[in-house]
């Protein structure tokens, strides 16, 4: 099972280097890590999932807390956020019906369709793991040529208790 | 004014009167204002040593001791003094100078990533990019080093940014939103940890490093003896409570005291404090916790909970939360009385102990030397050690009578620490006599030291078991690669009388216990750098021994 922790940096030089550097010193495994400047531009919101047992959990959530560059961190109830990943797939084009079928599926999955050719077509999609993972299978059979994935993104609903 | 000139009001304001360095071409601006300053120089003769004498001086005076380096080698040089620190949570400041702002990821000549090198091992790391950002930043880092759980924090200054003018203010306090040192301990868990306690039938006090550091002693000392709960404490603990009170056992762990770890390992409730449990203390994470309630007290929450799990948790400062904790138990009228079964089992076990453990039977066998040490040296005395068998025999002979007086490199284990952190020591204490316990292995480290603790008139005594070899590598070599000996042999050399002469210091050969006795006792009156040479039994084993990965249970005892 992963984790979903959120951590407001101080958006300066060095401070991605220092989280990853934690994680890899004291031997925390990082899925995925992505990171943006926040509406402050002082800071930066890093969102990093982790598959790690609840005790390792506790670790890493406070050891990110001790570093002095990280101002808030947060570990995020699922139930409690909207979490997405946006994933580029460059699939296989083999007949040209493959372009239809492929186009519908997206639909169904609310993806963009970006540079359809005649070889290779590109679907962009935005959606929960359990989502990419469902529509990566179903595209698996024409051969998925290329990923890129952002690694996820994350913000709690609502504002204080309302949550 | 300059960057560097910035650097050095900033150093006096945060009264830093001494720093330890050697110059290079990357920090000579600021060399140069350190001239015209009135902060004392030490010229070490190898910046490893400087990071080692401020560390010295940090632990003992309890603020930021300081060390300067040039870029590339010198910084690196440092990079063991600064793992030492870090390691220890010991509060130092490293100035280390670096290429030119526009020369940097160019290779250049001497330039080493030293914040990448060094983040890992570092509180935090500084790399003022302009002259105006100089004092806010050593006032950061005076901050963050020397506040909540203290650590080594590096200022990496470009040589531009040295010699740069700025317009600068001197702020005279700082916010870091990431960074809340101060906890207030949670009354309600000192509360629970009392009631534990009382109703626990064989409680034990651990006391790990954190109370040397937030000099919490008398504080633990009130609670042992209102609650009349024995007190073991870690390696790094030693001396955190006279050990030669009634209720002392001294250190457990790997070396540890017989009757300490055998105590540790019957009770069935644990007041930690300040202690991090390391695996050198407790042995394996689970057989230790297994059937024991721990109460844990620490400044640092990441430390709750990460090798061992705890029944109750109080974070803050040590002393903050002893203090707590006595004032609940004067309130409540809480006092213990000594007469019950656990302190009567305390007693003979430390008994049994004092009169049935096997010491070494050559006539200079380590039990006898280390006590004769204790018996001549006044009591306030600073001692510091090297790092191998001599290290842990004066954790085992060696008793800490004033709290706070034993210093040694117990994290990282650093050979070569010693001898200058002691003479760190007596920069920061120069009224008491500080001694460093040595092994000839770790001395020959950084004895090029003994020209500061001459030409600086930082007079040390080191006082070096000398078995002409590595001692606890040839152990380890004796007991678990069936005797194949490689590698530790240092035969007689150099000879250390002559070695302390040629450096102007005083040497002294001493062959017998008397010879000892009476070696010390010249040192202490002539007050000059002295090394007392002793040829002891290379044959000698450390014991107790409990073996890697094994449990305090499991306990080795001489035969
Ligand atoms: C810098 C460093 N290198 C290697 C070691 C591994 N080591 C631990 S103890 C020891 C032997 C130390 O010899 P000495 O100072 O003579 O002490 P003795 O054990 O003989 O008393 C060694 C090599 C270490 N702790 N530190
Ligand atoms: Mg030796």
């Amino acid at each position: 099972m992963w984790s979903i922790i959120s951590v407001l940096v101080e958006n300066k030089p060095g401070v991605l280097f220092k989280v990853t550097n934690l994680f890899r010193s004291r031997n925390y495994n990082i899925d995925s890590i992505s990171v943006g400047i926040t509406e402050n531009p002082e800071f930066s919101r890093m969102t990093i999932t982790t598959s790690a047992d609840e005790k390792q959990l506790n670790q890493i959530i406070k050891q990110l807390d001790k570093m002095i560059d990280t101002v808030e961190v947060k570990l995020l109830d699922e139930k409690k956020s909207i979490y997405r990943e946006l994933v580029l797939m460059k699939i296989k084009i083999t007949k040209p019906s493959d372009i239809m079928e492929i186009t519908d599926l997206s639909n169904a999955f609310k993806c963009n369709v970006h540079d359809v050719r005649k070889s290779s077509i590109i679907v962009e999609i935005t959606a929960t793991p359990d989502r990419i993972n469902a529509f990566e299978d179903l595209v698996k059979g024409y051969g998925i040529l290329e990923i890129a994935r952002t690694g996820m993104c994350a913000l709690e609903r609502g504002v204080g208790n309302e949550s | 004014m300059s960057g560097a000139r910035s650097l050095m009001v900033a150093l006096e304001k945060e009264g830093a009167n001494i720093v330890f360095g050697l110059p290079g071409g990357a920090n000579l601006p600021i060399y140069d204002e350190l001239y015209k300053s009135n902060i004392r120089h030490i010229l070490v003769r190898h910046e490893q040593s400087a990071s080692h004498m401020a560390d010295g001086f940090g632990r003992v005076s309890r603020r930021p001791g300081v060390c300067f380096a040039t870029s590339g080698p010198g910084a690196t040089n440092i990079v063991t003094g600064i793992a030492t620190a870090q390691a220890d949570s010991s509060p130092m400041i490293a100035v280390t100078g670096q290429v030119p702002t526009k020369m940097i990821g160019r290779d250049a000549f001497q330039e080493s990533d030293i914040i990448g090198i060094s983040n890992p091992i570092v509180k935090y790391a500084f790399q003022p990019m302009t002259a105006a950002e100089v004092p806010e930043v050593v006032k950061k880092a005076f901050y963050i080093s020397s506040t909540g759980r203290p650590g080594p924090v590096l200022i990496d200054i470009p040589k531009d940014v040295q010699q740069n003018e700025a317009e600068v203010t001197f702020p005279s306090e700082v916010k870091i939103r990431g960074y809340h040192p101060w906890i207030d301990p949670d009354i309600k868990e000192i509360e629970r940890a009392i009631d534990m306690l009382l109703a626990s039938e064989k409680p034990v006090i651990l006391a790990g490093g954190g109370v040397i550091i937030s000099g919490a002693f008398a504080e633990l000392q009130s609670i042992a003896e209102l609650l009349m709960i024995p007190v073991v404490t870690t390696f790094k603990g030693k001396g955190s409570f006279p050990e030669n009170h009634p209720l002392s056992l001294g250190p457990i762990g790997m070396h540890g005291h017989a009757e300490a770890n055998k105590i540790m390992v019957e009770a069935d409730c644990v007041l930690a404090c300040g202690s991090r449990f390391s695996d050198r203390s407790v042995g394996t994470f689970e057989e230790f916790e297994r059937n024991l309630k721990i109460i844990h007290m620490d400044v640092d929450p990441a430390e709750i909970g990460k090798n061992q799990t705890t029944h109750i948790a109080v974070v803050g400062d040590i002393k903050a939360s002893l203090r707590i904790m006595v004032k609940m138990l004067i309130q409540k009228a809480i006092k213990r009385a000594g007469d019950n079964p656990w302190l009567k089992r305390v007693n003979e076990t430390r008994e049994y102990f004092r009169q049935n453990l096997k010491l070494h039977s050559h006539p200079l066998g380590a039990a006898k030397v280390l006590r004769k040490l204790r018996e001549v040296l006044p009591s306030q005395s600073i001692v510091t050690t090297e790092v191998g068998q001599h290290q842990m025999w004066a954790s085992l002979f060696f008793d800490v009578i004033h709290p706070g007086t034993f210093f040694s490199s117990t994290g990282l284990g650093t050979m070569g620490w010693g001898f200058p952190a002691a003479i760190g020591a007596k920069a920061a204490r120069p009224d008491v006599p500080v001694v460093d316990i040595a092994g000839e292995g770790s001395f020959n480290m950084t004895e090029n030291s003994l020209a500061v603790s001459v030409l600086d008139d930082l007079p040390v005594i080191v006082f070096l078991l000398n078995n002409f070899s590595l001692g606890m590598v040839a152990q380890w070599q004796r007991t678990f690669y069936d005797r194949r000996m490689i590698g530790i042999d240092l035969k007689n050399c150099p000879d250390y009388v002559k070695l302390a002469e040629s450096y102007g210091a005083q040497g002294i050969r001493a062959q017998s216990i008397d010879e000892i006795g009476k070696a010390v006792q010249t040192a202490l009156k002539s007050n000059i750098a002295t090394v007392i040479d002793i040829p002891i039994d290379p044959q000698e084993d450390v014991l107790p021994f409990v073996a890697p990965g094994t449990s305090l249970k499991d306990m080795i005892l001489p035969s």
